[in-house]
């Protein structure tokens, strides 16, 4: 900045600013983002250094990424309208993709229910209750086969939100697509596997840490070789922010997560260039339009300087953070449910205007239920008028040079470097984790939002102003226990049809390959092949590597 | 007068625990003795933290539609330990339909999405009795 504009805005500050707010107070003496970020009522070319400035000025497709890692944009192809679904039975759930897809979704993604994300068979006791409820219930290899039945792998690409036992599933997922005739080295698609998240924010893990660390680095290797199109990892700050993060958190916790895979893929053997272009994103798209639209062009610029700078990555694909994004779920209210359609709407808007790479929109009643086919048909509707009715996809990074938006994507950028330093200093993400620091600091973090939300100084419409009327979403999705009963009956009949040899070998030779170097993945494949089921796969390596328990601190 | 003493619980196997966090947080502020008991606590291991902390609220966190398995098992528990004088409390994503079975059961505050701290500290204060 210089000194003779640093002039201009105090002149302008004393001459024309301070008079009007002697006459007309604002509504508050401070303004912040929905992150608790204060920001300036104005914002000019004094904000950017001519660091910045020149940043600015690098098109989109260019090395730092800034603007886009597509020099065209959505030009050349639109993001990927990707909607996770999933409840009940692998039958229900297929009818529910097929649905999606003739209704122009161009991408599929599975949620699974709690005992299938916890490494449990649902005949298990700790899985009553809980089987299909909140996505739907795959136990083997079978039940993934029900799950695809009629869904052309080769053509569908398919994201998976599996984490602790993510390696049995995609597993599974490769066997499936072999009996499509599908030729693996062609398979594309993207396994979430990505734990370190569960650890700070959601909470499925099963394993302590370091073994299910191994367990990733083991998918990578595997796929880079085997499987060179899927995408082995989708480091997700989605579950971070909805745990109550700001987005500064977000993105640093997700860049440090993605930094630690990094390191480990290196240590386990394996070359930078030849795991990282299969590493993707996924982010939150929560309610403050700017703040988010900086997040992610924060986050494409920073991890191609951190791929070059600090791991000495060349291949462009390492450079380009490529992400999927889900509106904000925690920002939905039950109250006026009706007006989530207008949440959802907004935040979907500021991912594509950051150039997201698939987005998925949350339907109306999600505060309160799984969706229904009409309230789930209405997101992915949203994004299509998005798409094809307001002109965002003929144009790049409509923000770039925004003296506001440049000046928050660099202070954004600013604030996840300073956490990198905190938690290299601990000594990496792993141990920062062990040690509860970025637990600690999103429970802090949620904590605030909702003592600002009671105290009236965070508006939720709907919530805690214009309160009128507020009517609930009409006839929501209810899952009874008959997936339950039909998911215990099925395991059970799966157990006593199958070489029962052939299992117990292929389970055993889990758990001894467990406590070797040696790669997993080819052994949980046989398993998989063998009809061992999840809950007894998993089961080995509990053997192996014990289970994790967190402490429990408020 | 003693303190309330409050044991906050996440049973069943979901993790998301940022509705127990803000709540345990938001009593113990309220004045409360908060015991979080952590993640994936069976009703056995709730009765028996109860039991321990000498509790004089139960409060439980459920967003994975588990409770109608959970609620039941818990509530007569409570009875077998003669704990039945303990205020038992849910929170989270319960639909309305399951709403009167749940109060059936004799869990006293049902508590769905949007129900600001402040009712639910109210509410405690309002209902529960410190066991001597």
């Amino acid at each position: 900045m210089t000194i003779a504009s640093r002039t201009a805005r105090q002149r302008w500050q004393h001459e024309t600013l301070e008079p009007t707010l002697r006459k007309s107070p604002e509504r508050a003496a401070v303004f912040t983002t929905i992150s608790g970020r204060p920001i300036e009522g104005l914002y000019a070319a004094d904000d950017l250094s001519p660091a910045d400035a020149a940043g600015a000025r690098v098109p989109a497709g260019a090395y730092p990424y800034l603007r886009g890692i597509h020099d065209t944009g959505y030009g050349g192809k639109l993001w990927t309208m990707r909607q996770f679904a999933g409840f009940g039975t692998p039958e229900q759930t297929n009818a529910r993709y097929k649905a999606l897809l003739s209704a122009g979704g161009t991408g599929l993604s599975v949620a699974f229910d709690l005992p299938t994300l916890m490494g449990r068979d649902a005949d298990h006791p700790l899985a009553a209750g809980e089987v299909g409820k909140c996505g739907v219930s795959v136990m083997s290899l079978e039940d993934m086969e029900r799950l695809f039945d009629g869904i052309p792998l080769g053509q569908v690409t398919t994201s998976m939100t599996i984490n602790a036992p993510a390696a049995m599933i995609f597993a599974m997922y490769l066997v499936v697509a072999e009996r499509q005739g599908v030729d693996w080295a062609t398979l594309s698609g993207t396994i979430q596997n990505d734990i370190l998240k569960e650890y700070i924010a959601q909470k499925e893990y099963i394993f302590p840490p370091r073994p299910s660390m191994r367990l990733v680095t083991d998918t990578f290797g595997f796929c880079a070789e085997r499987a060179p199109r899927v995408n082995t990892i989708s480091v997700s700050g989605y579950h971070i922010r909805e745990a109550g993060a700001t987005a500064a958190q977000e993105l640093a916790f997700t860049l440090r997560d993605g930094i630690e895979y990094v390191q480990w893929g290196i240590e386990a053997g394996l070359a930078v260039d030849a795991f990282v272009p299969r590493m993707s994103f996924f982010f939150n798209a929560h309610s403050d339009f700017f703040e988010e639209i900086a997040k992610y062009r924060a986050a494409r610029r920073l991890w191609a300087t951190v791929m070059r700078e600090r791991f000495g990555a060349t291949s462009e694909r390492s450079l380009k953070l490529r992400f999927h994004t889900q509106t904000a779920g925690v920002s939905l209210t039950a109250q006026q449910p009706y007006n989530n359609v207008v949440r959802t709407a907004l935040q979907a808007l500021s991912a594509v205007i950051g150039g997201t790479n698939s987005l998925h929109t949350n339907a109306l009643d999600e505060a309160l239920a799984l969706p229904t086919a009409e309230t789930a048909t209405l997101a992915l509707r949203t994004q299509q008028v998005l798409a094809h009715e307001s002109g965002l996809t003929d144009i790049v990074d409509p923000f770039g040079g925004s003296y506001f938006v440049e000046a928050l994507t660099r202070d954004l950028e600013h604030e996840a470097r300073a956490y990198f330093d905190r938690i290299d200093r601990m000594g990496g993400m792993v141990a920062a984790i062990e040690d509860g620091f970025p637990q600690r600091e999103i429970a802090e973090s949620a904590y605030r939002f909702q003592r600002a939300v009671e105290a009236g100084e965070q508006s939720v419409v709907g919530v805690n102003v214009h309160t009128d009327g507020s009517e609930r979403a009409p006839d929501t999705l209810y899952i009874d226990d008959q997936a339950s009963a039909s998911q215990v009956e099925r395991i059970t009949a799966l157990k006593s049809r199958r070489d029962h040899a052939r299992v117990t070998d292929t389970l055993e030779r889990l758990r001894r390959a467990a406590a070797t170097p040696e790669n997993l993945m080819p052994i949980i494949v046989d398993a998989v092949r063998a009809y061992a089921t999840l809950g007894e796969m998993c089961d080995a390596l509990r053997a192996a590597w014990g289970e994790y328990e967190e402490k429990a601190v408020i | 007068m003693r303190k309330l003493r409050v044991v906050i619980a996440k049973p069943g196997l979901d993790g998301h625990d940022r509705g127990a966090k803000v709540i345990a947080r938001a009593l113990r502020d309220a004045g409360m003795e908060v015991i979080y008991t952590g993640l994936r606590q069976t009703p056995e291991q709730i009765v028996s933290a109860a039991l321990q902390e000498d509790a004089d609220v139960i409060g439980l966190s459920i967003l994975s539609g588990a409770h109608n398995h959970i609620a039941p098992r818990l509530m007569a528990l409570l009875r077998e330990q003669k704990l039945d004088d303990v205020l038992v409390v849910i929170g989270g994503i319960i639909p309305d339909s399951d709403v009167p079975t749940l109060v059936a059961l004799g869990v006293k505050g049902v508590f769905q999405p949007g129900t600001p701290m402040q009712n639910i500290i109210d509410f405690i204060n309002q209902h529960a009795r410190a066991r001597v």
